[in-house]
């Protein structure tokens, strides 16, 4: 397990003066210090760790937000910001003596503009919600988590979430134009705007990603996005992950760069078929969905393009919808693959890394070593047009040797990303999970440098401890003034 | 002036920490291509990256390409295309613009340190999206790194877009890696004349607003169109429209923009090879009127306001057009105070930002070139240009007085 800092006595001990003080800030049914009314809240995605935090707030206001951050601030408090709760790497995760600023209060969209191409929505939106309220217009908005039926776009913000279509649209930090943003003091900053490129240092680009380490985003203003006439999806079968891979190679070749290229091994596509049903060739040991946009006729010409490339490969089956329903088919095994793997396992981690894309099947193959030496099952889903992988490690919970085995074994598949030439995460962030292995990634002099930065933001570190840096001290004295 | 030009990372990090070291302020820079944008820089010392150049890495099948900051632009675009690929976010060449010194070749560290990005930017994203990775040398001389050489990558700050367009303040740049693209196989443009730039810009917004991915739109009025040979003929404004994508679907594109775009008039289509060229054009801003001594802004805002913004312009007798589907407003004016203040005032008002790219140095010294920050952002980038370079040795001042 993953060691967690001990809480301030000196905050525990003044406990009610501190929710006596959250009170009067905010109207009454936005504090929580019940200790049953807390549990909601002791985890997120990575479920294997728990914590009650001190309280829980729920502001509906950019003022109220500012209001306890200042609160917080004065009295030494840490603060933990929470969207709806589904971070795989524990970004939400509490501390026995911080505040969690729950953001799911904030869920107003406030402005729609089609003619300038943008949204402007409170930080509990969630992230489908963006879609759905500009959809009647035929636009969406692009960045696509597994999660986002329930994520919320101030988390997205926070993690620099991506999606299985970022291969063409980008990640979140590509598609937002301005932030409204709390800093640790209280002070509420307007990051960016309506319009593209701001001017000055790209607080845009540093504060998206950067895990609640910097502030805390309670307004985005997003880039809406008009939708193709239409996108259609085929399903390639292969006897090896060599072949796949070598086949996604081909493609990105080509010139074709398809809107989405997800690739499965052999367990993945099993434990997807059991669940879903969706017709996946069992006999495959590697399968790809791949997805292109346009009219009808654009459709077939790409499909027809990519299935000459797929024929090259000696391919098992290839499967090319006919229609919108014939694709929501192929896609039906994959958006159902975490509860189908949920269905055949008490308990998965959901890993992140992500690799140079030839070196995939070498990758794979030590993946399925390392399964063996731990003794725990492993399927392997990812976007395989920019390499970032996700095994998901099988395990039990209620086994301590089980969760330990699982954790290692994720530890070392990361790690052998990064020895490869990739990194440890791709769109989950590093949150708690992977905080402990940035030094596999990172100098100690790039760690300082990253230290500084969020030094020179939160002065007294008391935004989201205990995540993306090690729990080490810094090997350089800070410099930021 | 004495000058550094090392060739090797390594005599790039002594020759800062020496700086550093002696509290002795340096001016970083490439070529020198973009010396007149932003804020003169006062140092006795300079430190060139030119020959600290090529390619270091370049897989296409992985979309990638990595190259020391010095290299040369025009030499990078090359490499990408004999394997048909290219930069997204499509940087201009700004040299007809910036006179003695934009003659020489920019360096891909140039583009990266400004930020600066083409009429793909409106659909595809700004250099910044597309940094995957840096190495850097920070005011401490320390080499530093970020991101990496893969597509996705969340782990840690973001550094690849802090240091993109902080114009060499906060660390020197030595390596970059992009994300690069297949090039497209055709490009094809819609034309429609004659409109006013609040028309032209609804124009655009329907067409950045269709389902055929539209890869850039922009205005010219009749004055900024007739410099430009391949719409000289037209005798009136344009609004141009660009598709890029495989050469049939460029066809069947245009055809049904031009169909939707039919309330706006009856819209002409460009080839390819015309497309090409127009847009290198508009690229480069050389539909901009543009005197010697005069001086040379880009105003970034909501599309929608940047009719307002040309208006603001011409009321003061300046010129303008406007890209990013109205968004980008460049802008040629006299070299006055009172000029830059009527400028700074209009992008204000419709809520946007200004840069100013070229001016005297007496002038630009004493202006402020881009929006200054409000205290509490003022206060964070000072604290955050110290975690990098506590000593403000890295072009004091390039950006912000005393920063």
């Amino acid at each position: 397990m993953i060691p967690l800092p001990e809480p301030k006595a000196n905050v525990l001990a003044r406990r009610d003066a501190i929710v006596a003080g959250l009170r009067a800030l905010l109207p009454e049914s936005g504090v929580i210090a019940e200790e049953l009314l807390l549990k909601p809240y002791e985890t997120d995605g990575l479920a294997a760790y728990r914590q009650p935090p001190l309280a829980v707030v729920l502001p509906e206001t950019t003022e109220q937000v500012a209001a306890v951050m200042a609160f917080c601030h004065r009295n030494g408090v840490r603060v933990i910001p929470r969207g709806a709760g589904t971070s795989l790497s524990g970004g939400a995760l509490p501390l026995a003596d911080a505040v969690v600023i729950g953001l799911m209060r904030m869920h107003r969209i406030l402005e729609i503009n089609y003619a300038d191409r943008y949204a402007v929505v409170q930080a509990g939106v969630t992230n489908i919600g963006i879609t759905q309220a500009v959809e009647g217009e035929g636009f969406f908005y692009a960045p696509d988590p597994s999660s986002q039926l329930a994520c919320m776009i101030g988390g997205n913000v926070g993690m620099n979430s991506g999606g299985a279509h970022c291969l063409k649209y980008g990640v979140t930090a590509n598609n937002l134009l301005g932030l409204k943003v709390v800093t640790v003091e209280g002070e509420v900053l307007d990051i960016g705007g309506t319009h593209l490129d701001a001017a000055g240092y790209d607080w845009l680009g540093l504060l998206t990603g950067s895990e609640g380490q910097l502030g805390i985003a309670t307004e985005v203003t997003v880039r809406i996005l008009r939708g193709p006439e239409g996108a259609r999806a085929m399903l390639a079968a292969f006897r090896s992950n060599e072949v796949a891979g070598a086949c996604v190679a081909s493609i990105i070749g080509s010139g074709i760069i398809p809107v989405a290229l997800e690739f499965m091994d052999k367990p993945a596509i099993h434990a997807c078929e059991a669940f879903a049903h969706a017709g996946y060739p069992l006999d495959a040991e590697a399968m790809l969905i791949i997805e292109v946009e346009g009219s009808p006729a654009e459709q077939d010409d790409l499909l027809d393009r990519l299935k000459a490339i797929c024929e090259r490969h000696d391919p098992i089956s290839l499967r090319v919808a006919a229609s919108a329903e014939e694709s929501a088919a192929i896609w039906k095994g994959r958006k159902g693959a975490f509860g189908a793997i949920g269905r055949i396992s008490p308990d998965y981690l959901c890993m992140d890394g992500v690799i140079p894309t030839s070196r995939l099947p070498d990758v794979l193959h030590r993946i399925g070593e390392m399964g063996k030496e731990y003794r725990l099952q492993v399927a392997n889903i990812f976007h395989a047009g920019d390499g970032n992988l996700h095994p998901l490690i099988m395990f039990d919970a209620n086994d301590p040797d089980s969760l330990h085995r699982a954790e290692a074994f994720g530890a070392d598949v990361l790690k052998l990303c990064v020895e490869v030439g990739g990194c440890l995460t791709g769109e989950h962030g590093v949150g708690v999970e992977k905080r402990d292995l940035m030094p596999v990634q990172f100098s100690a002099l790039d760690l300082d440098q990253q230290r500084r930065i969020k030094s020179a933001f939160d002065p007294d570190w008391l935004l989201n401890p205990a995540k993306v840096f090690p729990l080490t001290t810094m090997t350089a004295p800070a410099r930021a003034a | 002036m004495s000058e550094l030009a090392p060739a090797e990372e390594a005599e790039i990090a002594v020759a800062v920490l020496a700086a550093h070291d002696a509290g002795e302020p340096l001016l970083v820079f490439g070529n020198g291509s973009k010396a007149g944008f932003l804020r003169p820089v006062q140092a006795a010392r300079s430190l060139s990256l030119r020959n600290h150049a090529g390619i270091t890495l370049y897989s296409p099948k992985e979309l990638v390409i990595s190259a020391r900051a010095g290299t040369a632009m025009q030499a990078l675009e090359a490499e990408l295309a004999r394997q048909g690929q290219h930069v997204i976010a499509e940087p201009p060449d700004l040299s007809a613009l910036l006179g003695p010194n934009g003659a020489t070749s920019q360096t891909l560290g140039g583009v990266v340190a400004t930020n600066l990005s083409g009429p793909r930017r409106v659909a595809w994203g700004a250099m910044r999206d597309h940094v995957l990775g840096i190495r850097a040398v920070n005011g401490q001389g320390e080499v530093i790194r970020s991101g990496g050489r893969v597509l996705k990558n969340v782990t840690g700050l973001d550094l690849c877009k802090l240091l993109t367009g902080s114009y060499g303040t906060l660390a020197v740049l030595t390596e970059i890696t992009l994300k690069v693209l297949p090039a497209p196989e055709a490009a094809g443009t819609v034309v429609l004349p004659g409109l006013d730039a609040s028309g032209a810009v609804a124009a655009m917004s329907a067409a950045l607003g269709s389902p055929y991915s539209v890869s850039a739109a922009s205005w010219l009025p009749a004055e900024a169109a007739a410099r430009v040979p391949e719409l000289a003929g037209f005798g009136a404004s344009v609004t141009v429209a660009r598709i890029e994508d495989f050469a049939a679907s460029v066809v069947y594109r245009t055809g049904r923009l031009r169909a939707d775009l039919a309330g706006f008039g009856s819209g002409e289509i460009l080839d390819d090879a015309t497309s090409r060229a127009v847009w290198r054009a508009i690229g480069n801003a050389r539909p901009l009127a543009v005197e010697a001594e005069e001086a040379i802004w880009r105003v970034s805002v909501r599309p929608s306001a940047g009719p307002d913004v040309v208006r603001a312009v011409g009321a003061i007798g300046g010129h303008s057009f406007l890209d990013w589907g109205g968004g980008l407003v460049w802008i040629a004016a006299p070299a006055r105070e009172s000029v830059h203040r009527a400028i700074t005032t209009a992008a204000r008002a419709a809520g946007g930002v200004w840069t100013l790219l070229r001016a005297p140095d007496a002038l630009r010294a004493g202006l402020d070139v881009i929006p200054p920050e409000p205290a509490s952002l003022a206060q964070i980038t000072r604290r955050v240009k110290a975690a990098f370079d506590p000593k403000g040795i890295l072009n004091p001042g390039r950006m912000y007085a005393g920063v």
